[in-house]
């Protein structure tokens, strides 16, 4: 499905403090997987996920996406590709405050349009499915922090991504709701999504539900099994 | 273009809800915005009824006024002098007007006394002893067709009038502080003998020959002043052109205030909404969709602003008589006029006003944002 050969990736590149964050990665990442991205703080996890989710380019190295080169397409092509293959829950959710939790779910369709109906029942669909349809119109603000992951998840489902990509999902929650988020990865793994994770929660490695754990120290892979 | 309406419909409908929870700040914007729109759009709709209506009374006066004149100042014009004019070519009628100013004390106000002319459109002669007065005469007087009123002439003797008629309203702005009299009664009142005139009117066919009859006029009665209507009209135009100034000068100072407020508004992207863009950005929205989310956020604003306050100007000019402005524009009459002016919409001066408010902020709202939306979306990550 993503195949990165030597991925290199330079902060700051020319100047002064100029720091290579990730130095040359070899990395296939399987369909249908949990692939969870592990390594101290610091040793480029972050910045591995978001050049295979299209948000950054690689300095040099080559990512295929589904047997395509895309390291060298214009920006046009990266944000279709976020719209509609990646799904995102970010470390920090990022929602849009203010906002209902219905709205932001919603938020990755707007550019493509479609049936307005059509998209409102998705919304609420997925919220159900999360267990937040009676939240669906608070503000994401009122939400606790488990609530708020889960429209993110939601948000991220929205466009049906066939990748999900989530950068430190358990990191702000507790053992309880960090188990709740295991329980609902299985269910997104059992409806066929690739899923890419970074953590350092022994919770989240160790659990059944990860196919393969991918180690990184200073932006290199240590093992790869 | 299905795709398309619906993208658009689903952007404006994120943009409704975006502005929604900045309730009180786009509310106290869309206020200040309306009210600048409606204060323009009052301006201009006042000033060019106003020009519209006085152009409309002044078509019906005579096109060609004559003084005389004595040291420079305009005189009474003395007998004979009406048949030293003699022939001239184009003329078709000539006729001696009589007219003058009486400051009443009891409202502190100056009236146009005058005789109605032989062929006057609605009045006709009045009797003896009688009088028609205008508007705002009989409003600030508290007359009605019957009353009794007298007036002390400048000699100091009493003079006792029966109000005939009040003239009617649609012709206030003129007519305002007008009374009509007798022809005797006026000799009376101001002691002017007979034979004597204020002015002489002169009716011209063809509007080509005015100039020429003028230097005829100068050329046999040399101490005259002839006044041309076009001239007049001319000036009113300057005037209200002026007072037009003014009064935009007056509120370029809001407007200044409130380009500088907008452009803060549109223009200071708080951390707040740039962190927004990265994440509809990171997302997968375009560079183009989050421009487009806040043009329409621009044109949402503006549009309504420019709506509310032009029908809430158009009202106040038309059905509220300009109450706010009659001082300013109205100000070389004691006694306002009230009058209802004849609505004129024109399509050019909307097309102005329109340019100048709602472009100028739609462009605030975007450029700053294009700025901020053409950044990498990876920041994201970082929260
Ligand atoms: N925009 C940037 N400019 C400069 N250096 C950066 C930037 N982003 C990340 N780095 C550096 O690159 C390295 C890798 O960062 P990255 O965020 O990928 O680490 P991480 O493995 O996700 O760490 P953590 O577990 O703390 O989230 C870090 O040393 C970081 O300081
Ligand atoms: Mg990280």
């Amino acid at each position: 499905m993503i195949k990165l050969s030597n991925i290199r990736k330079a902060y700051n590149q020319g100047h002064e403090n100029e720091y290579w964050a990730l130095d040359g990665i070899d990395l296939n990442i399987k369909e249908k997987q949990v692939t969870a991205l592990c390594g101290p703080s610091g040793s480029g996890k972050t910045t591995l996920l978001s050049i295979i989710g299209c948000l950054a380019r690689p300095t040099s190295g080559r990512v295929q996406l589904k047997k395509r080169d895309i390291s060298g397409l214009p920006e046009r092509f990266l944000t279709e590709e976020r719209r509609s293959t990646f799904g995102f829950v970010f470390q920090q959710f990022n929602l849009i405050k203010g906002l209902s939790a219905r709205d932001n779910v919603m938020l990755p369709a707007y550019p493509v349009g479609g049936d307005w109906k059509k998209l409102h029942e998705r919304a609420d669909g997925l919220l159900d499915s999360l267990k937040l349809g009676h939240r669906r119109d608070a503000r994401v603000e009122w939400l606790s922090g488990g609530e708020q992951q889960r429209v993110a998840i939601a948000r991220a489902m929205i466009n049906d991504p066939q990748v999900v990509i989530a950068d430190e999902p358990t990191a702000n929650l507790d053992t309880a709701l960090s188990r709740e988020f295991l329980t609902i990865l299985e269910g997104l793994k059992e409806q066929g999504k690739t899923i890419l994770l970074t953590s350092h929660d022994p919770l989240v490695v160790d659990s059944e539900v990860v196919d393969k754990v991918v180690n990184l120290r200073d932006g290199r892979l240590v093992k790869a099994d | 273009m299905k795709i398309w309406i619906q993208k658009q419909q689903a952007l404006i409908d994120f943009t409704l809800a975006s502005l929604a929870r900045r309730k009180l700040k786009n509310a106290g914007l869309l206020l200040v915005y309306t009210l600048i729109v409606f204060l323009l759009a009052s301006v201009m709709l006042y000033t060019s009824a106003l020009r519209h209506d006085a152009a409309a009374v002044l078509k019906n006066s005579p096109e060609v006024i004559v003084q005389r004149m004595v040291a420079g100042r305009h005189d009474l014009i003395p007998p004979g002098y009406l048949e030293k004019l003699g022939r001239i070519r184009g003329v078709q009628k000539k006729e001696g007007r009589l007219w003058g100013y009486y400051y009443d004390p009891v409202v502190k106000a100056n009236y146009t006394l005058m005789v109605p002319m032989a062929e006057a459109p609605g009045a006709e002669k009045v009797a003896d002893a009688n009088i028609v007065v205008g508007a705002a005469v009989a409003r600030e007087r508290g007359l009605v067709p019957g009353n009794l009123i007298s007036f002390r002439s400048y000699s100091g003797k009493l003079f006792s009038f029966t109000v005939a008629d009040v003239l009617p309203h649609a012709a206030e702005l003129v007519s305002a502080d007008l009374i009509l009299l007798s022809e005797a009664d006026y000799r009376a009142f101001f002691e002017i003998p007979a034979g004597h005139y204020t002015d002489i009117a002169l009716s011209v066919a063809n509007p080509q020959e005015v100039r020429k009859i003028a230097s005829k006029l100068s050329e046999a009665l040399p101490d005259s002043r002839p006044i041309l209507r076009e001239e007049v009209l001319r000036t009113y135009e300057s005037i209200f052109n002026w007072r037009e100034g003014i009064v935009l000068v007056l509120l370029s100072g809001s407007i200044l205030a409130f380009a500088i407020f907008a452009w803060e508004k549109a223009s200071g992207l708080s951390a707040e909404e740039k962190r927004e863009i990265g994440i509809l950005k990171a997302i997968g929205w375009e560079t183009g969709d989050v421009l487009k989310m806040k043009f329409w956020e621009g044109v949402l604003v503006s549009l309504t602003a420019f709506l509310l306050g032009y029908i809430a100007a158009y009202l106040h000019v038309f059905s509220f008589s300009a109450a706010l402005f009659e001082p300013v524009l109205k100000g070389w009459a004691v006694l306002y006029p009230r009058f209802e002016l004849t609505p004129v919409v024109d399509g050019f001066q909307i097309a102005t006003l329109f340019f100048f408010t709602v472009f100028p902020y739609t462009v605030a709202t975007i450029v700053p944002i294009w700025r901020a939306a053409i950044t990498d979306p990876d920041a994201v990550m970082r929260g």
